[in-house]
């Protein structure tokens, strides 16, 4: 698949198209750019060189040559800005109904945990033409996550997720990079990313699942006794989590956020961190008692409890606005 | 090489070079030009060591595994190779060597205006070093320059509270001599050097100083709260202690994108100075090539988020730090507008600097347009950490601020030595460093867009022949790089002795004697001329100027 000597890397995701295509651009721009200067300069120095007699010619300045050179640059500076903005922004605005794969990196490999269940290790098969979510975190230090054929890289932190997305459409196996310097074996930090056909992926899924993601969390929601409080009713001490995810929370000191992965996370491990309004801040924390994986795992639960056909009733404070798109861009709070 | 002749020299006439011997005499010295001349011996030393790290690292990558050293070892080679170029070479490169040996004589005074503070910066810059030089050969560090936590704070084992202090003791020196050039800038003109006419070398010297003075107290801040996070536990930026690494590379950045206009900035006004001379004409545009200084200066603060782009900053604040990114570049492309138009219907002369010059257009202009690829956000997502950042940074931090530091050493050499290198070997090297330079890193814009990151020991088997490339060009380069050396040290004992001056150049520096005495001047001059007046100097029929700005 690899040639020896590439000079394009191989095109193989919705968004790679978007990025080579302002890429080019830039080329042709910062081309003609540099033949503009090299032969102006290349010119200039040929036919004004040194002779007997000829003077120089004192030239003070030009305000309209300057306004000319400062203003077309910034059209097209401000162009390149719009266009890379837009591109920026569609490759980290995730689509809903994405299927989701949660990615847990350390020094030195990637764990990715598919919703369903299956589990890899440097490693991550996916179809063509799904789009395909990461809910990343990092149990040590940074890394980032980066797959050149899919023009995509985002830093994996640790103590917080980051998302990023992709849509395949190219079947093959392309290198799954650590891009963030993580240490003795950040090179060594590699993995694949094998994109197949729906038909083979099925085939793939269907071998050795432990079941879906939620189904473990809720096994562990069930362990850690989180159910004693988090009820399915109104009587619980802590909220009822039907429909929480996805959904805007009221706090008590009157802030609104939404409940996205990171809310999640954050209210299991600092629990103190935002009380929602109507409840007391009596939680203990989960810090140091679930592993990141664990973590994932009740997280993919808490957000299976506002899809379409959750149980329960949904409660009033955290149910009005479910249908609102959760995620938008990696950083939440 | 057609000198001017200048007046015929008395043998052993007394300059600042040969009016006391021994070492007290340099150590304890506070003349402007031989604390300049103890910071050249100092960061050319510094110099070829990190030469020699990135020399390791291009043999490392000929082959795709990891087999001429383990991959501990390369990750420090790489940390030092940055540590060292960037703090202990490229930072007081010119500002503390060429400024500081030019800034007072540009302007008509005696010395700098803290002459033991000169000295003392001096002294702390060794101090850093002697720290660097002992971190280094007891165990190095392994972070990369950019010390990201938590891995510097709590996971690597090597030793960065003490490379930590070696920036943050060297800072200061950084600091002082910033504050020294504002301060002597302002105060110590001679009668006559307004503002308006002043050299452009002084305006970029000012717009680098004010960088040097308000970015670097946050890169000392920084390093103390990664030393205190990692000897007290204190959370700062681990998120395991309640950090926030974000935190760090903020705080980073804010000093570290700067920095690289500390680099940048003076190089810039050593070209409009060669230019001009080269070219026999004022420098198109004077004003606007001066204020484009401070503007790079002011908003070279604004940008820093540009380097995190996927790091986990929201979108909005990296569409704000986009935007800010285009804005640095218009001033940067106004100067090098100015220059190229400088050249028009100019007397043009190609002596070595005038060559450096050249390279200086061709490489920064690579440079800064590769820049715009950086701050678009769609393809930063894929560059970022790729070769493709370590090609474009290496242009203008090697290509363009070494470029012209390079070019102002052989412009001004005559006067620092009193003696003329051989100019014939200085052209050849010239072309040499330029063919080098982009023989090593233009191959790395191809394999960072292909996606090779950087910071890797050993890499997939179809990245090999562009690395292959990168290291020929590395050693033509080195090549480049040894040569002026060779002949500079040639040249202070066989080298023609140089006339006062030799390029019959504008500038008070000029009117000197080569070597200048100790207090530079006989007489404090009185200036009633502007920069660049090249038309009186060549005494050409002086026709109207059309006065604009």
């Amino acid at each position: 698949m690899f040639d020896n000597f590439p000079l394009w890397p191989d095109r193989a995701s919705t968004a790679a198209g978007n990025v080579d295509a302002l890429y080019i651009f830039l080329l042709i721009v910062s081309g003609l750019m540099t033949l503009l200067i090299f032969t102006s300069v290349i010119y200039f120095a040929a036919r004004y060189r040194q002779q007997q007699g000829v003077p120089a010619e004192q030239i003070e300045g030009s305000i309209p040559l300057e306004l000319t050179w400062s203003v077309i640059p910034l059209g097209v500076f401000l162009a390149i800005f719009f266009w890379g903005a837009v591109v920026y922004f569609k490759g980290r605005t995730p689509p809903r109904d994405s299927t989701e794969v949660y990615v847990v990196a350390k020094q030195w490999m990637w764990k990715l945990e598919h919703a369903e269940g299956q589990r890899e290790i440097n490693e991550l098969h996916v179809p063509v033409g799904r789009d395909v979510k990461l809910i990343m975190t990092s149990q040590d230090v940074i890394h980032s996550f980066f797959v050149p054929a899919f023009r995509m890289k985002q830093d994996v932190l640790p103590g917080r997720y980051t998302v990023a997305w992709f849509r395949a459409t190219k079947p093959g196996t392309y290198h799954l990079f650590c891009a963030e310097y993580c240490g003795t074996q950040h090179s060594g930090m590699i993995g694949a990313i094998v994109v197949q056909e729906p038909a083979q992926y099925e085939a793939w899924m269907n071998g050795g699942s432990t079941g879906p993601l939620s189904v473990t969390g809720e096994k562990i929601f069930a362990e850690l006794g989180c159910v004693t409080c988090h009820r399915s009713d109104t009587q619980g001490r802590g909220p009822n989590l039907q429909g929480v995810f996805g959904a805007a929370v009221q706090l008590d000191d009157g802030r609104t956020v939404t409940a996205d992965e990171n809310y999640v996370r954050e209210s299991i491990l600092d629990p103190g961190a935002k009380i929602v309004k109507g409840f007391k801040p009596v939680m203990p924390t989960f810090q140091g008692i679930v592993s990141e994986e664990q973590l994932n795992a009740l997280v993919a639960y808490v957000k299976s409890l506002s899809k379409p056909g959750a149980p329960g009733p949904k409660t009033a404070d955290a149910a009005s606005k479910d249908s609102k798109a959760p995620t938008k861009g990696s950083q939440v709070e | 090489m057609s000198m001017a002749t200048a007046t015929a020299q008395p043998v052993e006439r007394v300059n600042y070079l040969n009016k006391e011997y021994g070492v007290a005499s340099w150590l304890l010295t506070t003349d402007h030009k031989r604390i300049a001349l103890l910071y050249l011996l100092s960061i050319t030393l510094f110099f070829f060591i990190g030469g020699f790290f990135a020399l390791l690292i291009r043999l490392e990558l000929l082959t795709p595994a990891g087999d001429l050293v383990q991959a501990d070892t390369y990750n420090k080679l790489f940390t030092m190779h940055g540590m060292v170029m960037v703090f202990f070479f490229l930072i007081p490169s010119i500002p503390a060597v060429l400024g500081n040996f030019l800034v007072p004589m540009m302007i008509g005074a005696k010395d700098l205006a803290f002459p033991r503070i000169n000295l003392l910066s001096w002294y702390l810059y060794i101090i850093g070093g002697v720290m660097m030089l002992h971190c280094m050969l007891t165990g190095g560090v392994d972070t990369g320059w950019t010390f990201y936590t938590p891995f510097s704070t709590a996971f690597t084992n090597t030793k960065i509270v003490e490379a930590g202090l070696a920036i943050f003791v060297v800072g200061f020196s950084s600091i002082l001599t910033g504050l020294n050039f504002v301060v002597t800038i302002h105060r110590m003109r001679a009668p006559g050097m307004t503002w308006s006419r002043l050299p452009l070398f002084i305006w970029a010297h000012y717009a680098t100083s004010i960088i040097q003075i308000l970015g670097t107290p946050v890169i000392a801040i920084t390093v103390v709260l990664v030393a205190v996070e990692r000897t007290l536990h204190l959370g700062i930026f681990d998120p395991k202690l309640g950090g926030d690494p974000l935190l760090f590379q903020h705080l980073f950045w804010f000093y570290s994108h700067p920095a690289v206009y500390i680099m940048i900035l003076p190089s810039m006004g050593i070209v409009s100075e060669i230019i001009a001379c080269f070219a026999r004409k004022r420098i198109f545009g004077y004003s606007f090539v001066a204020l484009s200084s401070i503007a790079i200066a002011v908003f070279g603060f604004l940008v820093w988020a540009h380097h995190m782009f996927v790091a986990g900053i929201s979108v909005y604040a990296a569409l704000v730090f986009s935007l800010l990114s285009y804005g640095v570049a218009v001033p940067s492309a106004v100067k090098v507008f100015n220059w190229t138009a400088t050249l028009y219907k100019g007397s043009i002369r190609y002596d070595a600097p005038m060559l450096y010059a050249f390279g200086f257009l061709g490489l920064f202009t690579m440079g800064g347009l590769t820049g715009l690829f950086l701050a678009a956000l769609g393809i930063d997502v894929h560059v970022t950490d790729t070769y493709f950042v370590v090609a474009h940074f290496h242009y203008i931090m090697v290509g363009g601020a070494l470029m012209g530091y390079l070019g102002g050493m052989h412009f001004w050499w005559p006067k620092i030595s009193g003696k003329l290198y051989p100019e014939g070997w200085a052209r050849l090297a010239a072309l040499i460093v330029f063919i080098g330079f982009n023989l090593t890193f233009f191959p790395q814009f191809i394999l960072g867009y292909v996606g090779m990151p950087r910071r890797y020991y050993q890499y997939p088997q179809e990245f090999q022949v562009l690395n292959v490339l990168s290291t020929a060009g590395a050693t033509v380069l080195g090549v480049g790089y040894l040569l002026p050396m060779i002949y500079f040290l040639w040249s202070m004992r066989y080298g023609k002795p140089a006339p006062d001056n030799p390029w019959n150049a504008a500038g008070l520096e000029w009117k000197t004697a080569s070597p200048p005495t100790t207090f530079n001047f006989e007489e404090e001059p009185v200036v009633t001329w502007e920069a660049y007046n090249y038309d009186e100097i060549d005494g050409a029929h002086k026709q109207e100027v059309p006065v604009v700005g």
